[in-house]
């Protein structure tokens, strides 16, 4: 019973996170930039401005020229998340990927500085004034949900073993679409709850950063207004009025 | 002036404590209802103003995809509070680029998603009621759309493309701003933000080839309307009279002169400055931006190039292609539009220019970026021209130069405080708060490397200065052009008298 719930809830959540997802991406593709705003000093050609995307994304350049705290407790926690969910691709697979396995003792460790950076965000979200001021309940509220999720990992790996076997076999079950039972473990189950619970709201959340960067007209667009005519469809449209003649109301 | 409350210069600025509500008096004088009709905005506002601006919102974000993106990929990370000059000189929270972003988002998320829909109290959704629209109208014009919060953004979220829009929307409810909507009428009735019709333009520029001959012993010609000239220069008016623009546009005029270059300005197209942007509307940027197009066609040069304007050189240099382009019809061998630092620096490159740094030897000087020519454009080929050039121009016209601090300079400098549509005696105080880093980052230079004067390249920061700087306790002249540097110190070929312009 309560395997199928789970089982019928990831699904559930891999169509809204994907669908979502899909859909907000779609979007914010579809939706024109009408004027060159590039922040500058931007680069000049593509290949430019792949690399300052990749300065962005990679090592939180930004965040970086405006406040080294904030930069290293986001960033640790960043690259510690990814690490470990690299780590969890083993029990998505059989056989584990070779590579999979050298990040294992990294991802391990990675899952405290993890907890470490997110600690560190909350701590300075309800220590510094400003930020306490800008914070919606919400914005708390995300902070603990991944922390739980990192700390009931945690715990399961170096305090109370959950049944790891059972577990990869219930992975691999949803995969395969052969369901097996899940181990009803409340650490487990907790934590795999209040995963479901992140995938259920990153697409309707303020999760949509990760996809809302690579879109960020001021990161995003070459600087050459100059050289290149930049039109939007729509404002394309108020061209073609001008040369008919039939312009300005 | 003895009202305000004016920030502490003498100690580097701390982040201030936040001081809620200590700027929600402050609010531009309203648009009159002609000023409104001019532009096609509904004269007062509307019965059914709430669902028209929503209304609005959703076609903006259709339009925009900065405005959308920007509205979901907050994560109140918290970066971007501490820089924006008016949070800074103000220490009203609301003025911290998120939270006025946040001013806009929260109406977003009531509206245009589910967890605003469904539990706005868990995610900060409101809707947009009165004191929600009040909160509009004054924290988005305290905004100068510097861009300075999104240098430092992780996502690059632009505040200013936020405050246009908020503006944009209550423009169409009947809530404009007087200062920038009375201004628009006069561009499209007149031809300049003054109101400075073509016979006094004439007069004006007469009088300053007086001047100049008077100076020089040449005559060094400022002509108006001439069909045929290579050039046409689009300026700010202000440039037409106020100092110490003046001063720059006499610069301006030598080195075309020097240069020997046919050029004209245009009194169809005698503004350099597109307010349009400042109240966010495209439609608007592009007919006065159609101006330009045809002075240009109408006089028929071969290349435009622009005075020293911010916002206008981000309107010509980024949008101006796009509003009013293409400008096929010019002469390919230069960008268009180009701006007058970008002539006169290749012209010192090329050695064509003799220039007597001694003449401003009685200054020690500095230079504030301006912000939208710093964050929204370049000179040059490469990136970073727009700092280089400038500053090589100085250079290149004065023996003491020395810049400010690191964090106040480039991309990370501060607005003047009068950008964006605020340079408005109804928003004195906004523009005092908003000077106070620019005027503690100079105080530094001044007491520690005796900095007597800032060159500036925007026709805004030079008013803003020279009404502001007095009150932080500075010379209000000690504010001047870039092209007025080049001025004292050009030796024009054939040039009777010496070094006079300085003779007080
Ligand atoms: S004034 Fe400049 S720094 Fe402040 S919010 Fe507006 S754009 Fe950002
Ligand atoms: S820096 Fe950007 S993401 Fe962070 S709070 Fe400011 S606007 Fe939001």
């Amino acid at each position: 019973m309560l395997s199928a719930v789970y089982a019928i809830l990831f699904y559930l959540a891999a169509v809204v996170f994907s669908v979502g997802l899909v859909y907000r991406i779609r979007l914010y593709a579809k939706t024109p930039a009408p004027l060159k705003i590039p922040t500058t000093p931007a680069p000049v050609t593509q290949a430019g401005v792949v690399a300052r995307m990749a300065k962005e994304v990679v090592f939180f350049d930004s965040l970086f020229k405006s406040n080294k705290w904030t930069w290293l407790f986001g960033w640790v926690f960043h690259v510690s998340l990814l690490l470990v969910l690299l780590r969890h691709l083993r029990y998505f697979t059989e056989p584990v990927w070779s590579w999979v396995v050298l990040v294992q003792p990294f991802g391990l460790y990675a899952g405290f500085a993890m907890l470490g950076g997110l600690a560190a965000l909350w701590g300075r979200r309800l220590v510094v004034e400003r930020i306490r001021y800008i914070s919606a309940p919400s914005d708390h509220l995300m902070l603990l949900l991944l922390i739980g999720i990192a700390s009931s990992g945690l715990l399961m790996k170096f305090v109370a073993h959950t049944d790891i076997i059972s577990l990869k076999a219930f992975v691999l079950g949803l995969i395969r679409f052969d369901w097996q039972p899940l181990p009803a473990d409340p650490l487990l189950l907790t934590h795999l709850g209040l995963v479901l619970v992140l995938m259920f709201i990153f697409p309707f959340s303020k999760l949509l950063h990760a996809p809302g960067v690579f879109f960020s007209p001021t990161r995003n667009q070459v600087d050459n207004a100059r050289e290149k005519r930049h039109l939007a469809p729509w404002a394309a449209a108020l061209d073609t009025n001008r040369q008919e003649g039939k312009a300005d109301g | 002036m003895a009202d305000y409350k004016v920030p502490c210069i003498d100690k580097p600025l701390d982040i201030p404590a936040l001081a809620r509500g200590s700027m929600a008096h402050s609010a531009p004088f309203p648009a009159a209802p002609e000023h409104q009709q001019a532009l096609g905005f509904p004269g007062e506002l509307v019965d059914d103003w709430h669902d028209k601006a929503i209304d609005k919102f959703a076609e903006l974000l259709g339009k925009s995809r900065a405005l959308q993106v920007y509205m979901d990929s907050c994560v109140k990370c918290g970066a971007c509070t501490d820089k924006c000059q008016y949070f800074l000189g103000s220490g009203d929270p609301k003025n911290m680029p998120v939270a006025r972003q946040d001013l806009m988002r929260k109406v977003y998320r009531r509206h245009f998603t589910w967890a605003g829909k469904i539990v706005p109290w868990l995610v900060d959704a409101e809707d947009l009621t009165e004191e929600v629209l009040d909160d509009w109208y004054s924290y988005f014009h305290q905004c100068s759309q510097c861009r300075r919060c999104s240098v430092f953004c992780p996502y690059g979220i632009d505040t200013a493309e936020i405050s246009m829009a908020a503006r944009e929307i209550m423009d169409h409810i009947g809530k404009g701003q007087k200062y920038c909507n009375e201004i628009l009428g006069k561009v499209h009735k007149i031809g300049n933000n003054l109101g400075l019709p073509e016979k006094a333009l004439a007069n004006t520029l007469e009088d300053l080839e007086e001047d100049i001959e008077e100076e020089t012993g040449l005559e060094v010609k400022l002509p108006l309307n001439v069909k045929g000239a290579d050039i046409l220069l689009v300026t700010p008016s202000a440039d037409f009279f106020a100092e110490p623009h003046v001063d720059g546009l006499i610069g301006y005029a030598k080195v075309f002169h020097q240069a020997g270059v046919s050029w004209t300005i245009s009194s169809y197209a005698s503004e350099a400055a597109n307010f349009a942007m400042f109240i966010g509307s495209y439609e608007q940027m592009k007919l006065v931006a159609a101006r330009i197009r045809k002075a240009a066609e109408d006089l028929g040069v071969k290349r435009i190039i622009f005075g020293e304007c911010g916002h206008a050189w981000r309107v010509a240099y980024a949008f101006l292609n796009t509003l009013a382009g293409p400008f096929d019809f010019l002469d390919p061998d230069y960008p268009v539009p180009q701006h007058i630092c970008e002539l006169t620096w290749d012209l010192i490159e090329k050695g064509a220019l003799t220039l007597d740094k001694s003449a401003n030897d009685h200054m020690t000087l500095t230079f504030h970026d301006s912000c939208n020519v710093a964050r929204a454009t370049r000179m040059g080929e490469e990136p970073g021209g727009q700092f280089e050039i400038p500053r090589a121009i100085i250079k290149a016209c004065c023996n003491n130069f020395v810049d400010m601090d690191a964090d106040t300079i480039r991309e990370s400098t501060f607005c003047c405080g009068g950008g964006g549509g605020l340079l408005t005696d109804d928003l004195m105080e906004t523009r005092i708060n908003g000077a106070s880093p620019r005027m503690q980052a100079l105080k530094e230079v001044v007491d520690d490397h005796g900095v007597t004067h800032m060159a500036a390249i925007c026709a805004i920061c030079k008013s803003q200065f020279a009404k502001i700087m007095p009150i932080y306790g500075f010379e209000m002249d000690s504010i001047v052009s870039v092209h007025q540097l080049v001025s004292n110190a050009i030796i024009l070929d054939g040039q009777t008298s010496g070094q006079t312009s300085e003779a007080e």
